[in-house]
C-alpha cells in the first residue's frame, strides 16, 4: 500500500508539474493587459511600462515563470495586482468557505443520491422509482442558477425558512454557519446528487440479479441485510468511480452557486480575478483547482480499494 | 392404507403436477416425483430441460417474472408453492440448502469469507459473535479447508475454485438442513476435484443423514452419486429409475440418446477410428520439441512460474492427439504457443518443419494459414455483430482469397460441410445456438484449407447430444479432409471417442503420453489413473 501510495504521489508531482506551465502560459494568452487594468485607459506609455517593470512583466516568459516557482515553492503566490493584498491572504479567507460548501453539498448528493437510488431498484415498477427518476431527471438537466433563483424565491423569499445570502464562519459558529449554507449546498449538490442516483440505480439492480444474491437468499437471510451487505456494497464500487470523476465539476459549480448566494467564496474570486486580470491571482486560483482535482483522484483510488478487497491485494 | 400412511410419514419433499410459467407460458409441465428422508435423487437433463427451474420453484427464487403456476410442493406436508416470502425465508437455509453451481460467481466479493458463513449461521438464530465465529471455523474444516482459523479472514478472491466450493458447502449445511440441493455443484470444476469435494459432500450428507437433490447434466455421475435418476426434458419428467434401470436398460428414446451421448458412461466403446499404424507418414505435421515458457508473477518480483516445461510430442498427419490436463496444466499455453500467440522461453514448436514463432512475417503468414485454432466458448469467439458469412469468410478476406463471388460460394461450401443450412449466412451469432455456433467456428476454421485444427477445449462447452454431434462432424471431416487435430481438453472420456493419441499433462510436464488404447488400458503413470479413476460413471461402463 505504501509503495501504491507513494507511485501515485509521485505522479501526482509530475502533473502538478506539468500542469503549473500550462497554467502560466495559458493565462498569458488572455486578452487584456493588466498594466491597463491597475492603471487605467488613460495612463501614458511611460507609467505602463513603469507598472510592467515592477510586476515583472517585463522580463522574458520563462524569467517570469522560474521566479513565479521560485516564489511558489517558499509559499509566496505573489499580491493581488488590483488590491495589492497577499494572493495566500486571499485564498485563507475564501478556501474555506467554498470547501464547507462543497463538502455539505456532497453529503447532501451522496446520502440524497443513494437513498433515492436504492429506493428506486427496489421498487421497480411503483411510485417511488418514477418519483426518483423525475427527481434524477430535474436535477440532470434544469441548470442550477434557475433552481437556486427559485429557491430563493419560495424558501428564502416567501416561506423564510433560509436566509437568500450571506454567510458566517462555519468555524466560529457552526450551527448557524452550516444554516446558511445549507440552500446554497442543497442547490450545488442536486446536479451530483441526479448522478448518483442513477448510478446506484443502474448498479443495484446488477447486483441484485447477481449469482452471489441469489445464494445470500437461499441462506434464509432478511431483505436488509441482502441490500445492505450484497447489494449495495459492491454496487458502491461503482458510484464511487463515478462520483470522484463529477466532484470536479463541484468547483465549477460553485462558482455559480456562490455568485447567487453572494458567498464570499473561492469561486466568487475566481471569478473576480479573471475579470481584473490580477495574474498573480488567476494563477493561483487555478493552480488550487489543479491541486484539487489531483487530491480527489488520489482519495477516489483509495477509497476504491478500502471498498474494493480484490484492488488491495493487486496492489500489494 | 397403513402401508401408504407410512410411506407418506417417510417422505421428506413431494412435488406434485409443478406447473412454472414465464409471463404466460409455461416452461414446466406437470413436474411429479418425492424424495424420501435420506435418499439421493438425481435430475438430469440438458440445458433448458427445466432442472434448474425445478429447484428455483423448490427455494422460492424463480427469477425475473417466472412464477409457480400450479401443483404443489410439500416439504413435510407444509405447501412451499404458496407459502410467503416471510414463510419461505424460514425454510431457506434451516430446512433446504442450496450448493449453487458456479463457485466464482455465488459468493459475495466484497465480503470475507468467513462473514458469509457467519451471515448463514446468524439467519439461523445462532447468537453470540465468539460462538458464531468458532462454529464457522467447525464447518469450514468439515467441508475440507485446511488452516480455516486463517481463512476465515480471508477474502473469496485468495481461493481457488474447489475451495470456493468448499466454502459454500459449509454456508450450505451451516442451518443443519433437512434437505440439500446441490444444483451442478461441481461442472465448474477440474474432474479429480471434483471427486475430492463430491466424495466429502456425500460424507458430509451421510453423516447427519440429509438427504440430496443432486441436479447434473452428467448421468455418469448421477449415476455414481444417487440412489434414483430423474430424467428431464423440455419441461417434463421423461423417465424415472435407478441408476441401472436408466443407464443399462433406458425405456425413453430420449434417455437412450443421452445415454449414448454420455462420454463417461460408454468408456469402454471402441475407439472410433483405424488404428493407428498405417496412418503415420514419414513427417510430422506438427512436431513440439523441448518446450518451455515461463511467466513473470506480476508484482512479486524475481517470483516465475513454469507454466511449460520441456514438453515434447509429434503429431501425424490426419490423427487426432489430445492433451489432457486440469486446469494449470500448461495445455492451452502449449497450444498458445503453437499458433504464435505466444512465444516460447524455450524449445520449439514446428508446423510442417517450421517455427511460427521464429520465422519471418510471409511464412510466419503462410503457417498460419496451415494451423487454425477452435476455441471453447462458442459465443465469446463470434462477434455478435458479424453476420455469419462475414465471420466464416473474414479469414479469407484477410488473406485476400478470391473474388466477392468466390467467397459467397465457398462460405456455402463450408456450410455444406459442417451441417448448417446456407440459409444461416446472413443470421447473427445470437440467432443461433451453441452448437451452431461452434460449427460456425469450425467452418471459419476451415475456411482456409487448414491442415492442423488446434481445438482449445472445443466441446467443453456444449451439451451431451451437441457435444457427440460436433465431435461425429470433426471425425467426418477428418476422414474426408484428411485433417490433424490438436485437440486440448479436461475430459478424458471425449479423448476416447476422438483421438488416437494422448499426451496426459500436469504443472506443465508431460506425464504421460501415448496411444489412447495404452494410456487407457495400461496408464503407467500414478496421476493419470487418479485422472482415469475420478471419471464418473466408470462403473456402468463395463
Amino acid at each position: 500500500m505504501i509503495r501504491y501510495l507513494s507511485t501515485r504521489l509521485w505522479h501526482s508531482a509530475i502533473t502538478l508539474a506539468l500542469a503549473s506551465v500550462v497554467i502560466f502560459i495559458g493565462i498569458r494568452q488572455l486578452p487584456g493587459d493588466p498594466a491597463i487594468a491597475m492603471a487605467g485607459e488613460e495612463a501614458s506609455p511611460e507609467q505602463l511600462d513603469a507598472i510592467r517593470a515592477k510586476l515583472g512583466l517585463d522580463q522574458p516568459l520563462p524569467v517570469q515563470y522560474f521566479s513565479f516557482i521560485g516564489r511558489l515553492l517558499q509559499g509566496d503566490l505573489g499580491k493581488s495586482t488590483r488590491t495589492g493584498t497577499p494572493v495566500t491572504d486571499l485564498l485563507g479567507s475564501t478556501l474555506p468557505v467554498t470547501l464547507w460548501l462543497a463538502a455539505y453539498a456532497i453529503v447532501v448528493a451522496v446520502v440524497a443520491g443513494v437513498l433515492l437510488g436504492v429506493v428506486a431498484e427496489r421498487f421497480r415498477g411503483r411510485w417511488p422509482e418514477w418519483l426518483s427518476n423525475g427527481f434524477a431527471l430535474i436535477g440532470l438537466s434544469v441548470p442550477s442558477f434557475w433552481l437556486g433563483l427559485l429557491a430563493i424565491l419560495y424558501l428564502a423569499v416567501n416561506l423564510g425558512w433560509f436566509p437568500a445570502s450571506g454567510y458566517v464562519d462555519v468555524g466560529t459558529n457552526p450551527v448557524r454557519g452550516l444554516y446558511y449554507l445549507t440552500l446554497p449546498a442543497l442547490i450545488l449538490g442536486t446536479g451530483l446528487a441526479a448522478v448518483i442516483l442513477r448510478q446506484t440505480r443502474a448498479s443495484m439492480i446488477e447486483t441484485m440479479s447477481t449469482d452471489y444474491v441469489r445464494t445470500a437468499r437461499a441462506k434464509g437471510l432478511g431483505g436488509g441485510r441482502i441490500l445492505f451487505r450484497y447489494g449495495l456494497r459492491n454496487s458502491l464500487i461503482v458510484v464511487v468511480t463515478i462520483v470522484g470523476l463529477q466532484l470536479g465539476g463541484l468547483i465549477s459549480g460553485a462558482v455559480v452557486t456562490e455568485r447567487i448566494f453572494a458567498l464570499p467564496g473561492f469561486g466568487k474570486l475566481t471569478l473576480d480575478s479573471v475579470f481584473t486580470r490580477d495574474y498573480p491571482v488567476i494563477q493561483a486560483v487555478v493552480l488550487v483547482i489543479t491541486v484539487g482535482y489531483i487530491l480527489i483522484n488520489l482519495a477516489v483510488d483509495i477509497l476504491y480499494s478500502v471498498i474494493n478487497p480484490r484492488i488491495r491485494v493487486g496492489s500489494n | 392404507m397403513q402401508q401408504d400412511a407410512r410411506q407418506h410419514e417417510n417422505t421428506l419433499l413431494s412435488v406434485r403436477d409443478l406447473e412454472v410459467s414465464y409471463g404466460g407460458n409455461p416452461v414446466l409441465h406437470k413436474v411429479s416425483f418425492d424424495l424420501k428422508k435420506g435418499e439421493r435423487v438425481a435430475i438430469v437433463g440438458q440445458s433448458g430441460s427445466g432442472k434448474s427451474t425445478v429447484v428455483a420453484a423448490i427455494l422460492g427464487l424463480l427469477s425475473g417474472a417466472g412464477r409457480i403456476s400450479g401443483g404443489s410442493i410439500l416439504l413435510n406436508g407444509e405447501d412451499l408453492a404458496d407459502a410467503s416470502e416471510k414463510d419461505l425465508r424460514g425454510i431457506r437455509g434451516k430446512k433446504i440448502g442450496l450448493v449453487p453451481q458456479d463457485p466464482m460467481s455465488n459468493l459475495n466479493p466484497s465480503m470475507k469469507v468467513g462473514a458469509q458463513i457467519a451471515d448463514a449461521l446468524a439467519s439461523n438464530g445462532m447468537r453470540g459473535r465468539e460462538a458464531i465465529k468458532q462454529r464457522a471455523v467447525e464447518l469450514m474444516t468439515e467441508a475440507g479447508i485446511r488452516d480455516a482459523e486463517r481463512r476465515y479472514d480471508q477474502y473469496p478472491h485468495e481461493f481457488s475454485g474447489g475451495m470456493r466450493q468448499r466454502v459454500l458447502i459449509a454456508i450450505s449445511l451451516a442451518g443443519e438442513p433437512d434437505l440439500l440441493i446441490a444444483d451442478e455443484p461441481t461442472s465448474a470444476l477440474d474432474v479429480t476435484v471434483q471427486r475430492q469435494i463430491l466424495n466429502h459432500l456425500q460424507t458430509l450428507v451421510d453423516a447427519r443423514g440429509t438427504s440430496l437433490l443432486f441436479v447434473t447434466h452428467d448421468l455418469g455421475l448421477a449415476g455414481d452419486r444417487t440412489d434414483r435418476i430423474i430424467v428431464m426434458a423440455e419441461g417434463r419428467i421423461v423417465e424415472t429409475g435407478t441408476p441401472w434401470e436408466v443407464l443399462l436398460n433406458p425405456q425413453e428414446d430420449y434417455t437412450r440418446r443421452l445415454v449414448a451421448a454420455a462420454p463417461s458412461a460408454s468408456l469402454a466403446a471402441d475407439p472410433t477410428s483405424a488404428p493407428m499404424a498405417e496412418r503415420q507418414g514419414p513427417e510430422p505435421v506438427l512436431s513440439v520439441r523441448n518446450l518451455a515458457k515461463e511467466f513473470k508473477l506480476r508484482g512479486q518480483r524475481g517470483r516465475r512460474i513454469q507454466a511449460v516445461d520441456n514438453v515434447s510430442f509429434d503429431v501425424q498427419r490426419g490423427t487426432t492427439t489430445a492433451i489432457v490436463g486440469e486446469s494449470g496444466s500448461g495445455k492451452s499455453t502449449v497450444a498458445r504457443i503453437i499458433l504464435g500467440l505466444e512465444t516460447p522461453t524455450a524449445g520449439v514448436a514446428l508446423i510442417k518443419g517450421e517455427s511460427i514463432a521464429t520465422s519471418d512475417p510471409r511464412t510466419r503468414s503462410a503457417l498460419r494459414r496451415i494451423a487454425q485454432p477452435v476455441f471453447q466458448d462458442p459465443y465469446g469467439s463470434l462477434d455478435p455483430t458479424f453476420s455469419i458469412e462475414r465471420l466464416i469468410d473474414e479469414p479469407l478476406r484477410i488473406f485476400k482469397v478470391g473474388t466477392r463471388e468466390s467467397r459467397r460460394e465457398r462460405v456455402a461450401e463450408l456450410l455444406d460441410q459442417v451441417a448448417l443450412p446456407r440459409t444461416v449466412a446472413q443470421r447473427r451469432p445470437h440467432e443461433l445456438s451453441g452448437g451452431q455456433r461452434q460449427r460456425v467456428a469450425i467452418a471459419r476454421a476451415l475456411a482456409l484449407e487448414p491442415e492442423l485444427l488446434i481445438l482449445d477445449e472445443a466441446v467443453s462447452a456444449l451439451d451431451v447430444l451437441v457435444q457427440e454431434q460436433i465431435l461425429d462432424l470433426l471425425g467426418d471431416l477428418q476422414d474426408r479432409l484428411g485433417l490433424t487435430y490438436l485437440f486440448i481438453t479436461h475430459d478424458l472420456a471425449v479423448v476416447r471417442q476422438i483421438a488416437h493419441n494422448v499426451v496426459v499433462m500436469k504443472t506443465g510436464k508431460v506425464v504421460e503420453a501415448g496411444s489412447v488404447d495404452q494410456v487407457f488400458l495400461a496408464p503407467s503413470a500414478d496421476y493419470t489413473r487418479e485422472l482415469l479413476g475420478a471419471i464418473p460413471g466408470a462403473a456402468f461402463a463395463s
